[in-house]
């Protein structure tokens, strides 16, 4: 075997003044970075080992720990970075393709960090939230051109809708990527404050059935999980296609993390790899996604809205018109940057393009058409507060979905580690250890006060633009303005530079 | 310059007549409209005086009024107004018209000579009707018809502007304080059942006669006051409609809102109205079913109609007026009764200017309309009694 070239990513600095030698960091990394001598009776560190979780710095009582970057530094080279050179010694060992966690985490421009939102002075009254009623309520599903009315009620009953008390949802996370724990949070702040959550692609675990009609059931490529009850449970069902962390490829939970309660949900034997294909095997073109849609729709007898989620691509505003057209009611949109459980590194940093352009492109190609009303649409890939929300409504999205903003509340450190199951955060993981570390009670409390706070302030932003309800600002591009664009992105997102 | 007469008036050129929509405008204002909803007509001194007691409220930028019953001579033509930079303009947009429409009667619309009303384009009427054979071909309604002329007249012929096109109706506007206005117009000549007029407070000088109040599509028109901060989103929803709003103002995103929804799509007054003036969601809980269940189609179908921001507006229409406040009522508005007579103005001083002892005077809430109907629903102007009713 030939000489192994990693180094450790990280340092582990612990204060020997500080630390009593409780152990505690021992138990708390399940990456065993921390070990304990029991000869010397004391703690030592193996940094090679550490992701810098911050889980042992966190729960160390006397302060004792920290963690920064390994400070072994190449010769200065802007070309070839050290990232660069350890991946390669990592392929040149192992052959194996690079795999990560979360989103996308290269410098690109982050263009939501590129608009400002507009506020009223003088000749139009700002309004104070806190007086004045000030409305998020918003409804996902299709709309119809016109209503009509006879005797004082309508004529024909609405297209079935999910209806948010403020626009945004839990993404896609999939029972067996995260601890039915986490679900079991984002569940409950789901049912708490009025949104949705979603199951992914894993199924529905027992428990969560009797908070059905606030989840939005997967179908994807590998149909995990999917049965009739499961469809009859949901509030909406969403087909996913694709995801921005991965546009283009199938998924692969592996055989470890499939235990039994896993096993059961995804309706797979215990042990197994559950692969989602790149494709859905019954999807290779437009009409076949078509029959798809309205065979679910058929299956849920026209009750619930159905979703198709995408990832955000080259090409994406005539496939989202092509989506609107085959009947999906709602669009979901997912950016370069949206996270996930497991992915190629190089298809995570490389492939796919920002929500930004994509949610602009999309929603004026289906003005365009004249078929924005017909679905909703949902963006997803990177949402990390209120004002992005703000941004994207005022670019024309109908509500967001956040996935690493919603993980972040319920404890995650984004240290990218979520496809080795050993989430010290019991959050991307199984093991029963780990995961008894996320009380779903809390969990929801902490995900619920994060909705809550983002939902005082994108109020604090509508009423300083004058409007008390969040209709009026979405695909209000006016209310945006640009800054260090290029004429060309600017056009793309529709909006005018400041200044104009 | 070419004044009304149609002779070049070089000293008058001033200011530059861009046209607007190049950039968004906002303005405050004034406005005030009348009914008599038996038909009886009065004349436009009342319009004028009562905008006129608002004079604050306007900067002398823009004022102007719409009229309806004026023209009982031609009640089945469309009347056309239309500004004209220059004669040129007038004959191309004239050979268009008459390619398309058979013109009963065309001529200057006359005016007055008054201080401080300079720089008038020419200012013509056209009473007309679609040729048949063009309706043919075009496979369109009449009143279809008369829009898409209307809205290529208004992009495509240079110099043209038509600003008026309903039938027994016309709307008379400019630059200038609108007392002014209407005096220049002579509209104590003219003799209406529905009056509304308007002073405006443009805090940009555009200088266009086109671009003053009321805005008008076949016989809606539209006086408002506010500036409108779901515009972006309103706008938008229209254009997938076929609207295009070349002004880019509240009030011709007003008009085609009410029309697309009272025309096209042939809603109720009062289903509009709560499209555009939405009961909060906590209201709207309170009620019973049947009426919950409208109010939630109105508000999921229309969410971009919604009209955020501070507005009031008169609405005219052959049928009757509306008056409207934002659900939150930031901008003023009063209404009166007296006898068949509906008042409404942003001053309660400006009803009672004409009106001193009104029977009923109140301020309605916001986005709770004050409509005022002709009691015979498709009216025929009624000659007027000798003097008009309510000055005591
Ligand atoms: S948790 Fe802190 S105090 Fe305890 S052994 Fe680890 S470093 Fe020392
Ligand atoms: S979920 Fe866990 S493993 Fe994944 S980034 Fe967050 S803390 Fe790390």
């Amino acid at each position: 075997m030939s000489l192994s070239m990693a180094t450790p990513a990280f340092l582990i600095e612990r204060n020997l003044d500080r630390c009593i030698h409780c152990q505690v960091c021992v138990r708390q990394c399940a990456n065993e970075a921390h070990g304990y001598d029991h000869e010397e009776q004391r703690v030592y560190s193996d940094d090679m080992r550490c992701v810098n979780c911050h889980r042992c710095v966190v729960l160390c009582p006397t302060r004792a720990l920290s963690v920064r970057q390994f400070p072994l530094e190449f010769r200065a080279n802007a070309n070839w970075t050290a990232e660069v050179i350890h991946n390669i010694y990592l392929q040149a060992a192992t052959g194996g393709i690079l795999l990560t966690g979360m989103g996308n985490d290269r410098p690109y421009p982050i263009y939501w960090d590129h608009m400002l939102i507009n506020a009223s002075q003088v000749t139009n009254p700002s309004i104070d939230p806190l007086r004045e009623p000030m409305e998020l309520k918003t409804f996902l599903g299709r709309k119809p051109e016109k209503i009509v009315i006879e005797n004082g009620r309508l004529k024909e009953a609405l297209p079935p809708q999910l209806e948010l008390e403020l626009p945004v949802m839990f993404s896609a996370m999939s029972f067996g990527s995260i601890s039915l724990n986490a679900m079991k949070s984002l569940a409950l702040a789901a049912e708490a404050e009025g949104t949705y959550y979603n199951t992914g692609e894993g199924g529905l675990h027992k428990d969560l059935y009797p908070l059905g009609h606030r989840t939005i059931v997967q179908v994807a490529s590998g149909r995990f999980g999917v049965h009739p009850d499961y469809l009859a449970a949901g509030a909406a069902i969403e087909i996913k296609i694709g995801q921005g962390a991965k546009p283009g490829i199938g998924g692969h939970l592996p055989g470890e993390k499939v235990g039994r309660e896993v096993s059961e949900t995804r309706m797979i034997p215990e042990g197994t790899d559950a692969l989602s294909p790149a494709p859905h095997h019954d999807i290779y073109s437009i009409e076949d996604l078509r029959q798809l849609i309205y065979s679910l729709k058929e299956a849920t007898n026209y009750s619930k809205p159905v979703s198709v989620k995408i990832a955000a691509v080259h090409n994406v505003a005539a496939i989202a018109s092509g989506i609107a057209r085959a009947g999906a009611d709602i669009i979901a949109i997912d950016g370069y940057r949206g996270g996930t459980g497991a992915t190629p590194l190089r298809t995570r940093d490389h492939v796919g393009i920002p929500i930004e352009f994509a949610l602009a492109a999309v929603d004026s190609r289906l003005r365009d058409e004249g078929i924005r009303n017909q679905v909703s649409l949902v963006v997803a890939g990177s949402i990390r507060h209120s004002a992005d929300i703000v941004k994207a409504v005022a670019l024309g999205a109908d509500a967001v979905y956040i996935g690493s903003a919603a993980l972040i509340a319920l404890g995650c450190h984004m240290c990218q580690k979520c496809y080795t199951g050993k989430c010290n955060w019991g959050i991307a993981t199984q093991d029963p250890n780990l995961t008894k570390r996320l009380n779903p009670e809390i969990g929801a409390k902490r995900a619920a006060n994060l909705l809550k706070a983002w939902k005082h302030e994108i109020k604090e932003m509508l009423g300083g633009m004058g409007i008390n309800a969040l209709e009026s600002l979405r695909g209000n591009r006016l209310m945006l303005r640009g800054i260090g664009l290029t004429d060309r992105e600017l056009n793309i997102l529709g909006i005018k530079a400041a200044g104009e | 310059m070419v004044g009304n007469d149609g002779w070049a008036r070089p000293w008058e050129l001033q200011g530059n007549h861009r046209r607007e929509g190049s950039k968004r405008i906002p303005s405050g204002c004034a406005i005030a409209g009348m009914i008599n909803r038996k038909g009886r007509t009065m004349s436009g001194v009342d319009a004028i005086q009562s905008i006129a007691l608002m004079h604050d409220r306007s900067n002398g930028l823009g004022g102007g009024f719409a009229a309806y019953g004026i023209y009982p001579e031609f009640p089945e033509h469309y009347a056309f107004h239309l500004f004209f930079d220059d004669h040129k303009a007038r004959e191309q947009t004239e050979s268009f018209l008459n390619q398309h429409f058979n013109i009963e009667l065309g001529g200057p619309i006359p005016t007055r000579k008054v201080v401080g009303i300079s720089g008038a384009p020419l200012i013509w009427r056209y009473f007309a009707k679609p040729k048949l054979e063009q309706l043919r071909v075009a496979e369109m309604k009449e009143d279809d018809f008369v829009v898409n002329m209307v809205m290529f007249i208004n992009e495509r012929l240079d110099g043209a502007y038509v600003f008026s096109s309903g039938k027994n109706m016309g709307a008379f506007k400019g630059v200038g304080y609108p007392e002014d206005i209407g005096e220049f117009y002579r509209l104590d000549e003219y003799r209406g059942y529905i009056w509304t007029a308007h002073g405006r407070f443009p805090t940009n000088t555009p200088g266009w006669w086109g671009g003053a109040h009321p805005f008008t599509l076949l016989d809606l028109s539209v006086v408002h006051n506010g500036e409108i901060s779901s515009y972006g989103a309103n706008r938008r929803f229209l254009e997938m409609f076929g609207y295009r709003c070349t002004l880019q103002t509240d009030t011709e995103v007003m008009t085609y809102i009410f029309d697309l929804l009272l025309r096209r799509q042939g809603l109720p007054l009062e289903t509009a109205v709560k499209a555009v003036a939405a009961p909060f969601w906590s209201t709207i809980a309170r009620m019973p079913q049947a009426q919950r269940e409208v109010l939630t189609a109105i508000r999921t179908v229309y969410s971009s109609l919604l009209v955020n921001g501070p507005f009031s507006i008169v609405l005219g229409s052959s049928q009757g007026i509306m008056a409207l406040n934002d659900r939150v009522k930031l901008r003023p508005l009063v209404a009166a009764t007296k006898g068949d007579l509906l008042y409404v103005a942003s001053e309660e001083s400006a009803i009672r200017e004409i009106c001193p002892k009104p029977e009923r005077v109140w301020s309605p809430r916001g986005g709770e309309p004050v409509i005022g109907m002709l009691e015979d629903a498709m009216p025929k102007a009624v000659p007027a009694p000798p003097v008009t009713v309510c000055h005591l």
